[in-house]
């Protein structure tokens, strides 16, 4: 038998840390602008915590897209759910967000989460079969099918909550700040930075040491081989579009927590951000997708304080100066 | 034939408006390497996604170890034991060459011994094991693609033209990975138009033209007889060889 030959040594992978160095780019251009570093401090902590959310609502976004080619403009839909799940849970829990203790508003803040991930993931669900299993590979009516869904998740929250805007507020020992450096940071905002790690370590460790992180990986290559290797993709597709919606409710319910209301198009709203994130970050780039996050939101912070009238045209301009220097997103996947 | 593994019966096939098979009819015998000869749009790589249902059958019957496959979905045909290793090689290039293979396993980790059974032949997807597969030379891609139809034991290998746009030496070094795949009592259908690798691995020759198999029997005699290789294929085996 002749043995075919090993070849020449490949050559070697190089890790691109070019896009990881930008946030830290930022906030360091950022300091001397802002002077004083307490409030350097108290906007970049700031940042993260936004970052950190906007990651949790857009990461399930990019998924879906990645795998399934799906351009979901519904998916605001599962953030308001994930809002109103959260006011929905704590009503009963009052007695335990309204403790001075954390652990115990902690029991009723995992608990709220746990639920209004379930129930956006069930609602995923529905949205799958009804609206976007039916439309797959075309494109245009994604686009139609998935803002008529939006729409209609909208007024049915209107419907079963009303159309005011309902306050909600934080745990007890959630509020006020902390002090480092002589910066206040909210302890909410700590949390949500450490919500947010979490769900990103958790996706990567899905995504690089399970099997059925690689079988997402391949997917969002090559369905078709895929299933010629003997698994259900669409099996595959629903089990990422239910995961995706779960973290949109999750991404909802930390937002609304934030902003301290509820409102059924809070979801409508933020999907330009989402947008804009997975498309900085680079389509179906789950790490090009927390970058971006975290980009956008660090220059909303600093642009807010430093020039207020950009602040609301500064992610467009933020991604503008991302695609002229790399047109398919930060991380983009090989195959697309 | 009692030891038939794969039946296709007047297979009709049609990509959108298209009318690409019309009637085939193929047999492939079990423990046999079967080749598919034809010019360019033949319909031979149609017939291979036909059979794995990546197109559907309009027409006709397609069985498989005895059951009819025709209607099943893809992963079901792949998993009654069917491996298909594309033209298009279709590795995952974002993935190493392990995950590649660890996915192409269903049924666990790769077994150990099999590997090093691959590795025999193909040593460099021991050398990149960890690499990307994206990374890899272009035959070194067409080694995985074969790797990961064989990583576990199939009854039905389908092969499209495995030896397309590869340097000589690594030609003849598939050759022999195909006729080590034969020692070990695989099945296999392989298209290729390289008539010296269908002389030297195939058992039987099946040749089709405009969406049909116009001739089929043994390829040593195809393999004797320079005027049917002329009709049938139109080779000057002087270009060819």
């Amino acid at each position: 038998m002749t043995a075919i030959d090993a070849g020449t040594a490949l050559p070697r992978q190089k890790t691109d840390f070019w896009p990881i160095l930008l946030p830290l780019a930022m906030a360091a251009i950022a300091w001397p602008f802002i002077g004083a570093f307490s409030t350097w401090l108290t906007l970049t902590l700031a940042g993260l915590a936004m970052g950190m959310m906007i990651f949790a609502m857009a990461s399930g976004l990019t998924l879906v897209f990645g795998l399934m080619d799906v351009l979901n403009f519904g998916h605001g839909a599962f953030i308001s759910v994930g809002a109103y799940l959260a006011m929905v849970a704590f009503t009963p829990l009052a007695a335990f967000t309204q403790a001075d203790s954390l652990s115990i508003n902690l029991l009723a803040l995992v608990p709220a989460m746990l639920l209004a991930m379930a129930t956006s993931a069930a609602v995923g669900y529905v949205f799958e079969r009804l609206l976007v299993r039916p439309v797959y590979g075309q494109h245009l009516k994604q686009i139609l099918i998935t803002m008529g869904g939006l729409i209609v998740a909208e007024q049915t929250l209107y419907a079963l909550f009303g159309p005011q805007i309902i306050p909600l507020s934080l745990p007890t020992a959630l509020r006020g700040s902390l002090e480092f450096g002589g910066a206040a940071v909210e302890k909410y905002r700590l949390l949500a930075v450490v919500v947010g790690l979490i769900v990103f370590l958790c996706l990567q460790f899905m995504l690089n040491r399970t099997k059925i992180g690689l079988l997402i990986r391949a997917g969002v290559e090559n369905k078709e081989m895929v299933e010629a290797l003997g698994y259900r993709i669409r099996r595959l597709f629903i089990g990422v579009f239910m995961a995706g919606s779960a973290l949109a409710g999750l991404g909802g319910m930390m937002w609304a927590l934030y902003r301290e209301q509820v409102h059924a198009s809070m979801g409508g709203e933020m999907m330009v951000l989402t947008f804009i994130v997975i498309i900085i970050g680079g389509l179906g780039s789950v790490g090009g997708c927390f970058i971006g996050s975290a980009l956008v939101a660090l220059l909303v912070n600093y642009a807010g304080f430093l020039v207020p009238k950009i602040a609301l045209v500064s992610n467009i301009l933020l991604m503008v100066a991302v695609l002229l220097w790399r047109p398919r997103g930060l991380y983009p996947l090989s195959s697309r | 034939m009692s030891d038939t593994l794969l039946a296709l019966s007047g297979v009709h096939t049609h990509i959108g408006r298209y009318h690409i098979l019309h009637g085939v009819d193929l047999v492939a015998p079990q423990g046999r390497t079967t080749m598919l000869l034809g010019r360019n749009g033949a319909g031979k790589t149609t017939t291979l996604r036909t059979i794995m249902g990546l197109w559907r059958a309009s027409q006709g019957s397609i069985h498989f170890d005895g059951a009819a496959i025709e209607g099943l979905a893809t992963p079901d045909i792949a998993q009654a034991g069917i491996a298909y290793v594309p033209e298009t090689m279709a590795i995952f290039s974002d993935l190493t060459v392990r995950e590649n293979l660890v996915l192409a396993a269903r049924g666990g980790p790769p077994d150990e011994k099999r590997l090093e059974w691959i590795f025999g032949f193909f040593p460099a997807l021991r050398k990149f094991w960890l690499s990307r597969a994206g990374t890899l030379s272009g035959g070194q891609k067409q080694m995985l693609s074969i790797a990961r139809a064989i990583v576990e034991e199939r009854k039905l290998i389908l092969i499209d033209e495995p030896t397309k746009g590869l340097s000589p030496a690594i030609v003849v070094a598939l050759i022999d990975c195909l006729k080590e795949i034969k020692r070990a009592g695989a099945t296999v259908l392989l298209v290729e138009q390289n008539f010296r690798v269908a002389q030297e691995v195939g058992d039987l020759v099946c040749v089709m033209e405009s969406g049909r198999v116009v001739h089929h029997g043994a390829m040593a005699d195809l393999a004797a007889d320079e005027m049917l290789q002329r009709r049938l294929l139109g080779l000057s085996l002087d270009s060819h060889q």
